[in-house]
């Protein structure tokens, strides 16, 4: 057990915290709205330049280029949550359709999107859930019939984030209905402006519309946009899932939000008692800080398994389910130290931290569901982690 | 960076294991919990032989020179077997004592000192328990001091600071666990020249040892259950196969994989003096007895009715999580202690 940092690594840390810092005033601010905004692209081409994001994606596609690295990048991701200055970009297209490529796309594929999409011009959206195929994704329906150079898309996505400003999708499509539901898969891409789709905002309990139904009548799109094989879609996808559960409960995270609990219970009052001087709130943010720390070194564990190149077992499968939990146990405390106040919403003279708890309350509550249900999570702590038998299947009514 | 075992950390825990698995069965537990004192006596000569007691003393005063992370991994296993052993007394003791360069060390590690503890008081004094000295005497009686049967010594608190004495009475009480006594005790001397170790610090390795101790209690009744469902058939499938069983066992998973990290850090952080490592070690007790309590019920559950029975003696992990969330720091108690460390109680 050492958590010291080598001398390369603290020079690294104190390079990275000194780059953040000096150049702080590049960052988009809070006004500067819209994915594409010109300070967001800028920035982004910045930490692309100082090694900053896509750090280990070669140079030829638009990457920094470096040898892979885990220590170095868990120190990128504590740098930003420490400064507070804006993150990278990080859009499914960077974070699960990039990582697919580099693995399973054709030299074209890759020149016509890897660059552009690290850059943030190209925004992707992820066409896998139906409404009829949410945890069990390989149900999925929506049909892809070949004609020619072509496939002929019916069928319909739900809970497709960024639909609306997406350029790109890639998308899952039922290419052979006859084959078992695994094996007549493909995982294809395509432009968002093809005739054909229509995009509806899909409004969620928080207010506002964070994810969309997409709904396609015969839209045509080229094989050319086929990644891997035809019917080999459902291994493409898997390769993506992974990267998906890795970004769901990440500790930083968490402890950046239990923190400013912490300070929240600290100046706020209620009949002039500090907040932290309740002893039942304090008891409860005292509970969670133990939980906090949990995941934190839970989350160092994992990641010394990852520079040893071994597999992370128990405590890498629970870190979605666990991670999620938390947050919204965070969340619920703010709300219920906060009283009657804790109600309000969106804006308004009592409105406390812009009604941010209120919106993770609900928010954390669609990611508990999200990213792999919290039920199906512990299927799979159950049944890989422990080695449970898996649950025998019924004949097909 | 490396947030792991050292290789001479994992065979330790390895040997201890080992040692666990043959030496300690369940019927010499029960043997020892129907008052068999010849059994509890033959299995601490080999615990004793095992070399174990001197892991916290310095090198330089005879011991092992060890620290808290390896005393962790060492009570782990004994609370995976439900193990009495005075090696946690023992441990806290040493680290009490590591920077007076007492001789008391040397016998820690020899077994001619063998320690009980009565540290309970410090958060916790109920029908008017607690020790103070006054003109060099000792008053008072401390409730449920733990290992005091066939002591030599006992580490106490008085005046707000941990001390050395020679236990004058000392009544055992009878609690859920039978396999550890657990006594009411007075002192007739203390060591004069043994001027004291500060009982924040001491109690933290106490906790850390609990907590380490529940931790091994609670995998053990983890890996009994999912055995359990693996194996027992209802409706003409395991019930292991069942998602209202399997999910208790991954909620089981999911609570105590984070918790063992949590005690691997608490434990490390105070080997390397952390400032956050006070704080840390209260909160690791406090968590794992609620991850604990959690397991011993959710484990019984599993078991169904065979969970609940003498027969099969899950109760004896059960009452062996029971009685470490309670004694020295009930989880309220550590989590406000946690929160006056970090300054956030005014």
């Amino acid at each position: 057990m050492d958590l010291t940092l080598s001398p390369e690594y603290a020079a690294f840390r104190d390079q990275v915290a000194e780059t953040l810092k000096a150049n702080a005033h590049l960052a988009p601010g809070p006004d500067d709205k819209g994915l594409k905004h010109p300070k967001r692209l800028a920035w982004q081409e910045f930490l692309i330049r100082e090694g900053l994001t896509a750090r280990t994606i070669p140079t030829e596609f638009g990457g920094y280029g470096a040898e892979p690295d885990i220590l170095k990048s868990r120190i990128i991701a504590e740098e930003f949550a420490r400064s507070g200055v804006p993150r990278p970009l990080a859009g499914q297209g960077i974070s699960m359709l990039v990582p697919t490529l580099l693995e399973l796309g054709t030299p074209e594929q890759k020149e016509a999107y890897i660059e552009r999409t690290l850059k943030g011009e190209l925004i992707w959206c992820q066409g896998y859930s139906e409404p009829g195929a949410g945890s069990d994704l390989a149900a999925l329906r929506t049909r892809a019939v070949e004609d020619e150079d072509d496939f002929v898309i019916n069928g319909q996505k739900i809970w497709t984030s960024t639909a609306r400003q997406a350029d790109m999708m890639f998308c899952l499509v039922r290419t052979d209905p006859n084959a078992k539901k695994h094996h007549g898969i493909t995982y294809i891409l395509f432009p968002m402006d093809t005739p054909g789709i229509e995009v509806r905002p899909l409004v969620d309990m928080t207010g506002s519309a964070n994810f969309n139904e997409v709904f396609f009548t015969d839209v045509r799109v080229p094989k050319s946009g086929v990644v891997f094989e035809v019917n080999k879609g459902w291994q493409v996808a898997n390769a993506t899932l992974t990267h998906e559960r890795g970004m769901l409960g990440d500790p930083n995270a968490t402890k950046a939000r239990f923190i400013e609990l912490v300070e929240l219970m600290k100046v706020e009052t209620v009949n002039g008692q500090r907040l932290i001087d309740n002893p039942v709130l304090r008891d409860r943010l005292m509970t969670l800080q133990a939980e906090v720390y949990a995941m934190q070194a839970n989350g160092l564990r994992i990641t010394t398994n990852s520079l040893k190149g071994e597999a992370a077992g128990l405590a890498g499968l629970v870190v979605k389910l666990q991670g999620c939990e938390l947050n919204h146990q965070i969340a619920a405390l703010a709300i219920d130290a906060l009283g009657e106040l804790g109600i309000l919403y969106e804006e308004g003279e009592h409105l406390r931290s812009g009604g941010a708890w209120q919106w993770r309350y609900m928010y954390d509550l669609g990611l508990i569901i999200g990213g792999g249900t919290a039920q199906i999570q512990k299927n799979i702590i159950a049944e890989r982690g422990l080695g449970m038998p898996r649950e025998p299947r019924l004949a097909r009514s | 960076m490396e947030f792991g075992l050292l290789e001479d950390q994992v065979m330790l825990q390895e040997t201890v294991r080992r040692f666990v698995a043959e030496e300690v069965s369940l019927d010499l537990v029960r043997q020892i919990a129907e008052g068999e004192i010849q059994v509890a006596e033959t299995l601490a000569e080999k615990l004793t032989a095992l070399g174990l007691d001197g892991l916290l003393v310095p090198e330089k005063d005879g011991g092992s020179g060890l620290g808290v992370l390896d005393a962790a991994l060492v009570q782990e296993c004994f609370g995976y077997g439900i193990v009495p052993a005075r090696f946690l007394s023992n441990s806290v003791a040493a680290y009490a004592l590591r920077d007076s360069g007492s001789s008391i060390m040397n016998d820690i590690t020899n077994n001619d000192a063998r320690f009980g503890i009565a540290l309970n008081d410090f958060l916790s004094r109920r029908d008017g328990s607690g020790l103070s000295i006054r003109d060099e005497a000792v008053s008072g009686a401390s409730l449920m001091a733990m290992d005091v049967a066939r002591s030599t010594h006992l580490l106490f608190l008085a005046n707000d600071t941990v001390r050395i004495g020679q236990v004058g009475s000392a009544e055992q009480v009878k609690t859920i666990d039978r396999t550890r006594e657990f006594s009411e005790v007075t002192i007739t001397s203390f060591e004069q020249q043994f001027t004291g170790a500060e009982i924040e610090k001491t109690f933290a390795v106490a906790c850390i040892l609990l907590a380490a101790d529940t931790l091994g209690a609670a995998q053990c009744m983890l890996d009994k259950a999912v055995a359990y469902a693996g194996d027992r058939q209802q409706f003409g499938r395991v019930i292991g196969s069942f998602q209202a069983v399997k999910h208790l066992c991954a909620e089981m998973a999911a609570k105590l994989e984070p918790a063992r990290a949590l005690i691997w850090h608490a434990a490390h952080a105070l080997d390397v003096q952390d400032d956050e490592a006070l704080a840390m070690a209260f909160l690791a007790k406090a968590h794992m007895a609620e991850v604990g309590t959690f397991i011993a019920k959710t484990s019984t559950e599993v078991h169904g009715g065979m969970g609940f029975t003498d027969l099969v003696g899950l109760h004896y992990w059960y009452k062996r999580i029971g009685v470490n969330r309670q004694i020295m720091g009930a989880p309220m108690a550590l989590r406000e202690l946690a929160a006056q460390q970090q300054g956030l109680v005014a």
